[in-house]
């Protein structure tokens, strides 16, 4: 067991230089950011001597290994554009994307289970068809119109939440949290329903296909024999084993909710590190962008990793395999 | 006479296809007495299994009972509300299924299953149920059960689990254990130990046994009576010994001289020409007719029932004289 955590805690080590190289060599091509440090007046010894403060003409892979160092020591550099320091504007925009992803995976979640195992259980059913007709919306919509299109609906038609912006926000200690005012709750709805709808349907999708699996094998068949009840049968027997596969794909979900935030906080204009990074596109932020980069494969590792450890707790066979494996 | 246990009358099961309902047990009849062995056998679409399911209630949909009656201690159970047979199966009806790796839970202990069984059915505190547990799985040859009971289903061997299947089977000591196949999967050397501790377990609980299987063997070692099935009917029922030693029904005879014995001279076994119909074209008649060497016109047109002939019923027209001399005595 220990061995394979340390196992892979190097793996992920290794994702993540790996990420950081190939985000690195592609900030190359994204623009100049001399271009918009230096006003009109610029004259090329002004270009020249920029680019040498900023290290930008040092080869790409010592600039990385530059980067790596400082962010190891925990310095992510300066914005060019802010002229503060990037650790100091993501912590200003994390919690929003946070509390709006966390929002969302628990949305996608909660509903993605549930209405998989509703739509599992009554199979025939007509309202499980029709949800499963639906879902198929949900699926293929791409996120920017289902936001344009709760915005239109909610927003404008109806005016009951508001179209964009996080509300009111409250500060505790460095976290500046939306939860706690009226307005912050109502104005996260919208966002975060359209940041998990994708997810919540291809959970549900996923976890009914799995339970029609489940409810068909032995155990399950054994299980009804023994005359349990047709609640401990369906959440005591079959969820729990329907879950070990939907847990992995739960996991990515997750990490993708975090990343494709982007989408969905350009279209609310929510003051998100989502909406952070695409401003840095614009201005040719390096180091914006590279420590947006980093952190999303960060969380996205980290999140692969504890869903990887998450299968020891479900799954008594794989904690045996290991032991035995050990001796 | 006194009520059987269980009463099976004229069971009919059905599927609906395409093509029009498919008839897959066709007007089953028989009676079990308490403490009784029955074994059934049949080629594999006789509808043997589908004749235990349905008497626990539990047919794969779309099959289902078109017509018929099942009588548990006179009281009827075919056509009970789904949470009254659920009470019923487990408590009085119990079932061991073919393959012991896949019929135990995967992410559940010994002790989590055999718990949640005995208290989903008596009155047990969860301290009484486990010890209970601990029980059983001693009395079914599970060495160090009181240690063992932790393990999950994985860390047991083939035999070990299919005991511990039939520990669940008979944790509320129902008054029936249906036994589909349950030594199929098993290897050779373990069949017999299963069969054992099976037969000893439901005698000692007063259970009785249907056991089903296409093991001559192990009806012949087990049963008190044998239920010969073909194409979805019973073609012979009686006690075990006699028919094994003078099988009545062509067909039960065909399977008699199928089974390779010491004793036996010629190298080559007997077969029975040809294969049971499809469920799709059972021939008219008896179904039995066009493989049958002692067929002649009748049988080719009229369906026999089950003729009692000596202690047993046959459904063969060749013995339909017999009862006639029979009600003539």
């Amino acid at each position: 067991m220990l061995a394979y955590v340390i196992r892979r805690v190097f793996q992920s080590i290794f994702v993540l230089l790996m990420v950081g190289l190939v985000a690195f060599s592609m900030f190359r091509f994204v623009g100049d950011p001399v271009e918009n440090l230096l006003g009109q007046e610029r004259t090329q010894a002004d270009i020249e001597r920029v680019r040498d403060q900023l290290g930008l003409n040092d080869p790409f892979p010592v600039q990385y290994v530059k980067f790596l160092g400082n962010a190891l020591q925990g310095n992510l550099g300066v914005s060019y554009r802010q002229g503060r320091p990037v650790s100091e504007i993501i912590a200003e925009r994390a919690p929003a994307t946070l509390e709006l992803a966390g929002v969302s995976a628990l949305f996608a979640v909660v509903f993605g289970v549930g209405l998989g195992v509703f739509t599992a259980i009554r199979r025939d059913g007509f309202v499980a068809n029709f949800i499963m007709t639906t879902s198929l919306i949900g699926v293929s919509l791409p996120t920017f119109l289902i936001g344009i299109l709760l915005i239109y609906v909610f927003a404008v038609e109806l005016g009951w939440l508001p179209s964009f912006g996080r509300g009111e926000t409250v500060k505790i200690g460095g976290w500046s949290t939306g939860f706690l005012t009226e307005s912050g709750l109502k104005a996260i709805i919208l966002p975060a329903i359209t940041l998990g709808l994708y997810q919540m349907t291809l959970i549900m999708r996923l976890v009914r296909s799995e339970m029609l699996e489940v409810l068909r094998t032995d155990y399950i068949k054994f299980a009804r024999a023994r005359g349990l009840s047709t609640r401990a049968i369906n959440f005591g027997h079959a969820l729990k084993n329907t879950l070990v596969p939907v847990i992995t794909v739960t996991g990515l979900q997750i990490g993708s909710i975090i990343a494709f935030a982007i989408i969905t906080e350009t279209v609310f204009q929510w003051p998100g590190v989502g909406l952070l990074f695409i401003n840095a596109i614009q201005f040719v932020d390096i180091p914006v962008m590279a420590a947006y980069l980093m952190l999303i494969s960060v969380m996205f590792v980290l999140i692969n990793l504890i869903v990887d450890l998450l299968y020891f707790v479900i799954d008594p066979r794989l904690s045996a395999d290991a032991s035995s494996r050990g001796h | 006479m006194t009520t059987p246990l269980l009463s099976v009358r004229d069971l009919v099961i059905k599927f609906p296809t395409r093509h029009g309902p498919l008839t897959a047990v066709d007007g089953v009849s028989f009676d079990l007495a308490a403490g009784e062995v029955l074994g059934v056998v049949g080629e594999s679409g006789a509808g043997k299994s589908l004749t235990g399911s349905a008497i626990i209630g539990l047919l794969d949909p779309p099959g289902h009972i078109a017509s018929g009656e099942i009588y548990l201690k006179g009281e009827r159970i075919d056509n009970l509300r789904a949470e009254d047979m659920r009470a019923i199966r487990g408590r009085r009806i119990g079932m061991v299924f073919q393959d012991p790796l896949t019929s135990l839970n995967p992410l559940y202990t010994i002790a989590d299953q055999l718990i949640e069984t005995i208290r989903t059915h008596l009155r047990l505190s969860e301290r009484e149920a486990r010890k209970r547990a601990i029980g059983l799985l001693d009395d079914v040859g599970i060495p160090a059960a009181s240690r063992r009971i932790d393990d999950y289903p994985h860390q047991f061997s083939g035999g070990m689990r299919q005991r511990v299947v039939i520990a669940l089977a008979l944790a509320a000591e129902p008054e029936l254990v249906i036994a589909d196949e349950p030594t199929t999967a098993l290897d050779v050397s373990v069949q017999a130990q299963i069969i054992d501790v099976l037969k000893e377990q439901c005698t000692q609980h007063g259970a009785s046994v249907i056991l089903i299987t296409h093991d001559m063997g192990v009806i012949a070692e087990t049963a008190d009576r044998v239920a010969v099935m073909y194409s979805g009917r019973i073609a012979e029922i009686g006690p075990v010994r006699e028919i094994i030693q003078n099988a009545k029904h062509p067909y039960t005879s065909g399977l008699m001289g199928s089974i390779p014995t010491l004793a036996q001279e010629e190298d080559r076994l007997v077969q029975i020409p040809g294969a049971m119909p499809r469920l799709s074209d059972i021939p008219p008649g008896c179904p039995f007719n066009p493989r049958c060497d002692k067929v002649f016109d009748k049988c080719r047109v009229h369906r026999p029932s089950l003729i009692p002939v000596e202690n047993r019923e046959v459904a063969c027209w060749l013995y339909e004289d017999a009862e006639a001399k029979g009600a003539a005595l």
